[in-house]
């Protein structure tokens, strides 16, 4: 029962998705069945939220209480989580009964500072301490981006060594100076290496590649639906 | 080719096959019929069938046929020969080297949720990994972006050890949540890399701008990757910086691979089947295009 169950529930959802996709919705008698099957998900989705929160909540005390190695980044964490969680959760009026036992303690003109409107604590983290962060993390792509392609780039060996050039001539095509050089060669040049490199062979081989992905997922839908894959219930 | 033994062996096959194709032939042409009827008692623009996602329904069709006659000439025991995948090979070599260091193995289910195929992938070779981890008692980390990716990834590996007959090994914690925001993930599973130093990084899923930052901390770090995804845009990047890579559909054909089962690897033919049909197809359309009846021919393709 614990797999066959599981099986049926993947085959009906599919085949509802399958059939949707092919049906009008306006006049099948499915309706948005489909929409409706994703919202479904949507919902036992929100559920599954508390088991992220107790994990997470688990593993960094412990590591904590242990004082493991980097043992403040998982106190900095924690004290995150519910810094973000608790002012965002907290009532913005005494109207409710909650919010009528914090306001007879604190003064009402604090109320702004909850909820997760503008000028929230929960607003202020966001805008202040988590955008900049992402945007940092984001930023030092470019950095990694250099040490990757300078260990790629080196020419080994002949297809190492046509990689280099390639990807030297395309650097050339994106910047304004690289341009303006290699219009020295003819004025094509620029709109020729577009049309080679990346319009012929770069898109030629990554439409290799997503047909074959394509067909790989179909392929693993297909034997999710008909219950030949169980892999992922850990069964098989 | 004309050996008798060879010859009754090849009857049979026709004889199990066809029963196959009979029967998915009936339960086709049913539908088609049904949605035919369905669509002519409706005229045009209010018919109940789509009409131009016919040529993707035809598709559909003949896909589904070919992979469910493959995997049953699979079930019924014929040999199907599937070439080396050199990264899942390295799975075993990469668990063992963790082994010996006595250092943990990191997997990354990508960082899409579950709804996604990708992450299905993943976790099912999640599984095909946490039944070598177990059997090696090799610590096993795996950091999760969702929740419901965490629930899916701690019901397959709490398998993976019972099956592999080490349940009292098996830590709920190996499966963990980490954050739901990108970089949140990213700076969270890098610092785990540079603190647990793990003997191995195992990247199998849908990933996106965090793949470089992710595979090369994990280079930096000295740990053996092996990464697959079927974003076309993320591979030179994990290329870049991993010891294997598996690219498109050979992510979705680990979890088949690993398994060595004769059904999965059915699915497996089957899609290369279709491959084949599908370069007939570009080669039939390339040479049309080039006498200038290109346009008829993709006509016959065209959907939404």
């Amino acid at each position: 029962m614990k797999t066959t169950l599981p099986v049926i529930v993947a085959f009906l959802s599919g085949l509802i998705m399958v059939v949707g996709f092919f049906l009008n919705p306006e006049k099948s008698f499915l309706g948005n069945v489909e929409e409706e099957v994703l919202r479904w998900g949507t919902i036992v989705g929100g559920f599954t939220l508390l088991l992220g929160v107790v994990s997470l909540v688990r593993v960094n005390s412990r590591t904590v209480s242990q004082k493991k190695q980097g043992w403040i980044f998982n106190l900095i964490t924690l004290i995150s989580v519910f810094a973000m969680a608790i002012p965002s959760m907290i009532p913005l009026s005494s109207k409710s009964a909650i919010g009528s036992v914090l306001y007879s303690i604190i003064p009402a003109s604090w109320g702004g500072l909850f909820g997760t409107g503008p000028d929230s604590i929960y607003d202020w983290m966001f805008n202040y301490l988590e955008s900049p962060m992402m945007a940092t993390m984001f930023a030092m792509l470019a950095f990694y981006i250099a040490s990757a392609a300078y260990r790629a780039f080196r020419a080994r060996n002949t297809e190492a060594t046509l990689l280099l050039l390639t990807a030297v001539l395309v650097m050339l095509w994106r910047i304004p100076m690289g341009e303006a050089f290699l219009r020295l060669f003819g004025d094509n040049v620029p709109q020729y290496i577009n049309s080679f490199v990346m319009n012929g062979v770069n898109m030629a081989v990554q439409r290799g590649i997503i047909i074959g992905a394509a067909l790989g997922a179909a392929s693993m839908s297909l034997r999710i639906m008909l219950g030949i894959e169980r892999t992922y219930m850990g069964k098989g | 080719m004309f050996d008798k033994k060879f010859g009754k062996r090849y009857f049979d096959d026709v004889e199990i096959n066809l029963k196959g194709i009979i029967q998915i032939t009936t339960l086709t042409i049913l539908f088609l019929a049904l949605i035919a009827i369905s669509a002519s008692a409706q005229s045009g623009e209010s018919s109940i069938f789509r009409a131009e996602r016919t040529s993707v329904l035809i598709f559909a069709v003949i896909f589904s046929i070919v992979i469910l006659v493959y995997t049953r000439m699979a079930k019924q025991g014929k040999k199907l020969f599937v070439r080396k995948i050199a990264g899942l090979d390295a799975v075993e070599e990469a668990v063992g080297r963790a082994t010996e260091m006595g250092k943990p193995v990191l997997f990354i289910p990508g960082i899409s949720e579950i709804d996604e195929i990708e992450t299905i992938a993943g976790i099912s070779i999640l599984g095909r990994v946490a039944k070598i981890t177990a059997q090696y008692e090799t610590p096993l980390i795996v950091p999760v972006r969702y929740p419901m990716v965490l629930a899916a990834g701690q019901e397959v590996v709490e398998q993976a050890y019972t099956e592999a007959g080490k349940r009292d090994t098996y830590n709920k914690d190996m499966v963990r949540y980490v954050a739901g925001e990108q970089f949140a993930y990213t700076a969270t599973v890098n610092g785990m890399m540079m603190r647990d130093r793990p003997a191995a990084n195992i990247y199998m899923g849908a990933f996106f701008a965090e793949s470089l930052l992710l595979a090369e901390t994990g280079n930096a770090a000295g740990s053996i990757q092996i990464a697959g995804t079927a974003r076309p845009e993320q591979l030179p990047f994990f290329i870049a910086a991993c010891d294997y890579t598996l690219m498109g559909e050979e992510l979705y054909a680990a979890s088949s691979y690993l398994s060595h089962e004769p059904l999965l690897l059915g699915g497996l033919k089957g899609q290369d089947f279709i491959k084949i049909i599908l370069v007939a197809l570009m080669i039939v359309g390339i040479v049309l295009s080039t006498v200038g009846h290109g346009e008829a021919f993709k006509a016959l393709f065209k959907s939404v």
